[in-house]
């Protein structure tokens, strides 16, 4: 299967540093699958302009298809201003109206406080839920306490990322076992 | 009825084609696209001999598409076509020059013995905004003025006009002229109110793509068409609404969903990112969906359906899309001309 981590934002490091950890942790418990990171801070994304993501070029269409192609995306983001960071939204608007059907898709968040745990249940899963994602509920929050120059220092921080790979990946692979049964039912 | 549409002809039926280069799913190989466009060409031929009304080419500029230049394709259907009426379906007139336009579906007007219609789309994979020097940003405006000055030409010999993305045109004379004095023109409808909304203000007849989900969602964009057309002083008996759509027979509903799935929805995974799940596929056989796939029974009913809620005077099925081998093509033809279209034209006559 194909799993993306999405780091959602441009500014900082918490995320990008959860999402390395998230990396090792997904090619350690399940090597046979594929693990591709994309750090918006690396990409020169252009914002929305409402045509079809393929006609996307660059980075751009890169991380549009890339997403589009995925079974499973593991969402990592900040918080600012009390919402998602506009380069994560403009990746939703980048992407088809149900783009995120049959995809499996969940959350880590990183904030500067803990006022903030109620955003991703609040103004992340309402987009994902219209986007048709089937959603881990149960999201991993992390905020500056659990990091030091650029490491996570909180030890249970690494057995809730674990075992938000472990749900990510259950449901995505309960999901296949789901489909498959579905559409063995029709003779097509 | 304006626009050469006779209601003792009952709804009109055609085809059209996208003009999709895309592989058969079953093998994974692709014809060459000289066989794609002969075929095509053919495929108008034996449209007309099954007594089919229309046949009509479409303008893609992307990947696994070969009729770009679709009004070439056309000229050569004019010529090997008699009676079959012959439209671009769509043409993407933003990009393009409204008077080269207009010259070139004159010609072929005046090729095929004033058979010819034209409709104007507004692009719903953009590519070839970039392809031939046109800004995305002025997606709406290039529609609205290059559609209106192509309409003025269509009513106007000589005309002086002036706009912001072509150069002035000072007592222009704009020729060859169609055969019928005027070609008639239509706008193509995607999936939103506001275009449906925009013909109808206008007075422009309304070609409408509905390509999945219930007839009673799209039944909304052909009432508001309407409203519209009232709204704007036109009296909407007298604009006629087409509709297009996905087509597909088989010797039984079960066969036809078998054989087209692989069809829809590799070449949708191809063209427009994602294909269709098994489930919503099946539901395109229920008579409440507006996908014509079934046994010919099963697609008269779901015509007929469709034309008690739409009330619409021309449909037109793409049944070429995603590699369909040529033999099937021809098959599937003469389900048409055999069962299909008498049945729709017994019910539909006036």
């Amino acid at each position: 299967m194909r799993i993306v981590g999405l780091a959602g934002s441009k500014v900082g490091s918490k995320t990008r540093t959860a999402m390395d950890y998230v990396k090792e942790s997904v090619e350690r418990q399940y090597p046979d699958h594929t693990f591709t990171l994309i750090d918006l801070s690396d990409n020169d994304v252009e914002f929305s302009d409402g045509r079809n993501y393929l006609d996307y070029k660059g980075d751009t269409g890169y991380v549009a298809q890339t997403i589009m192609e995925a079974d499973a995306v593991l969402i990592g983001t900040p918080i600012f201003q009390a919402s998602i960071p506009a380069t994560l939204k403009n990746i939703f608007d980048l992407l088809p109206q149900d783009g995120l059907e049959g995809k499996i898709v969940s959350i880590y968040a990183t904030a500067g406080s803990d006022k903030h745990f109620l955003i991703p249940e609040q103004q992340l899963k309402p987009i994902l839920g219209y986007m048709k994602a089937q959603i881990v509920q149960t999201y991993v929050f992390l905020n500056d306490e659990d990091f030091l120059n650029k490491k996570i220092i909180s030890d249970d921080v690494f057995f809730r990322l674990d075992r938000l790979v472990e749900d990510t990946m259950v449901l995505t692979e309960t999901y296949r076992q789901i489909r498959e049964a579905e559409d063995a039912k029709y003779d097509f | 009825m304006k626009y050469g549409l006779d209601p003792s002809n009952g709804l009109e039926f055609g085809l059209y084609t996208l003009g999709d280069h895309l592989p058969n799913p079953s093998t994974g190989e692709r014809i060459p696209a000289s066989q794609r466009l002969n075929e095509i060409i053919e495929l108008s031929q034996l449209a007309e001999q099954a007594g089919i009304d229309f046949f009509s080419v479409g303008e893609s500029h992307q990947d696994y598409f070969t009729t770009q230049a679709h009004s070439v394709v056309l000229g050569a259907i004019a010529q090997a076509t008699e009676k079959i009426k012959i439209a671009s379906s769509s043409t993407i007139i933003s990009t393009l020059d409204p008077v080269r336009v207009f010259e070139d579906f004159a010609t072929i007007d005046l090729i095929s013995g004033g058979r010819t219609e034209l409709i104007a789309g507004r692009a719903s994979r953009t590519g070839n905004f970039e392809l031939l020097g046109y800004s995305l940003k002025d997606y709406e405006e290039l529609y609205e003025e290059k559609f209106n000055l192509l309409r003025q030409i269509n009513e106007q010999e000589v005309l002086n006009w002036s706009g912001n993305f072509r150069a002035p045109l000072r007592d222009a004379h704009i020729l060859p002229r169609p055969m019928h004095g005027e070609l008639p023109i239509w706008r193509a409808v995607g999936g939103h109110p506001a275009s449906a909304m925009k013909a109808g203000y206008e007075g422009v007849p309304m070609f409408f793509a509905a390509l999945g989900g219930p007839v009673s969602t799209f039944k909304n964009t052909v009432d508001t068409f309407r409203q519209a057309a009232a709204q704007g002083g036109h009296n909407p008996d007298e604009l006629p609404v087409s509709m297009a759509g996905f087509f597909y027979p088989g010797e039984t509903t079960q066969e036809a969903l078998r054989e087209s799935y692989p069809f829809f929805n590799e070449g949708m995974k191809k063209t427009n990112g994602h294909g269709f799940s098994k489930q919503m596929f099946a539901q395109g056989a229920d008579p409440r969906s507006v996908m014509n796939v079934g046994s010919p029974q099963q697609i008269i009913e779901k015509i007929l359906y469709q034309h008690e809620t739409f009330g619409h005077q021309r449909y037109i099925a793409q049944m070429d899309f995603g590699g369909v081998p040529f033999e099937k093509l021809k098959k599937n033809i003469d389900m048409i001309g055999e069962k299909i279209l008498p049945e729709v034209k017994k019910h539909t006559k006036k």
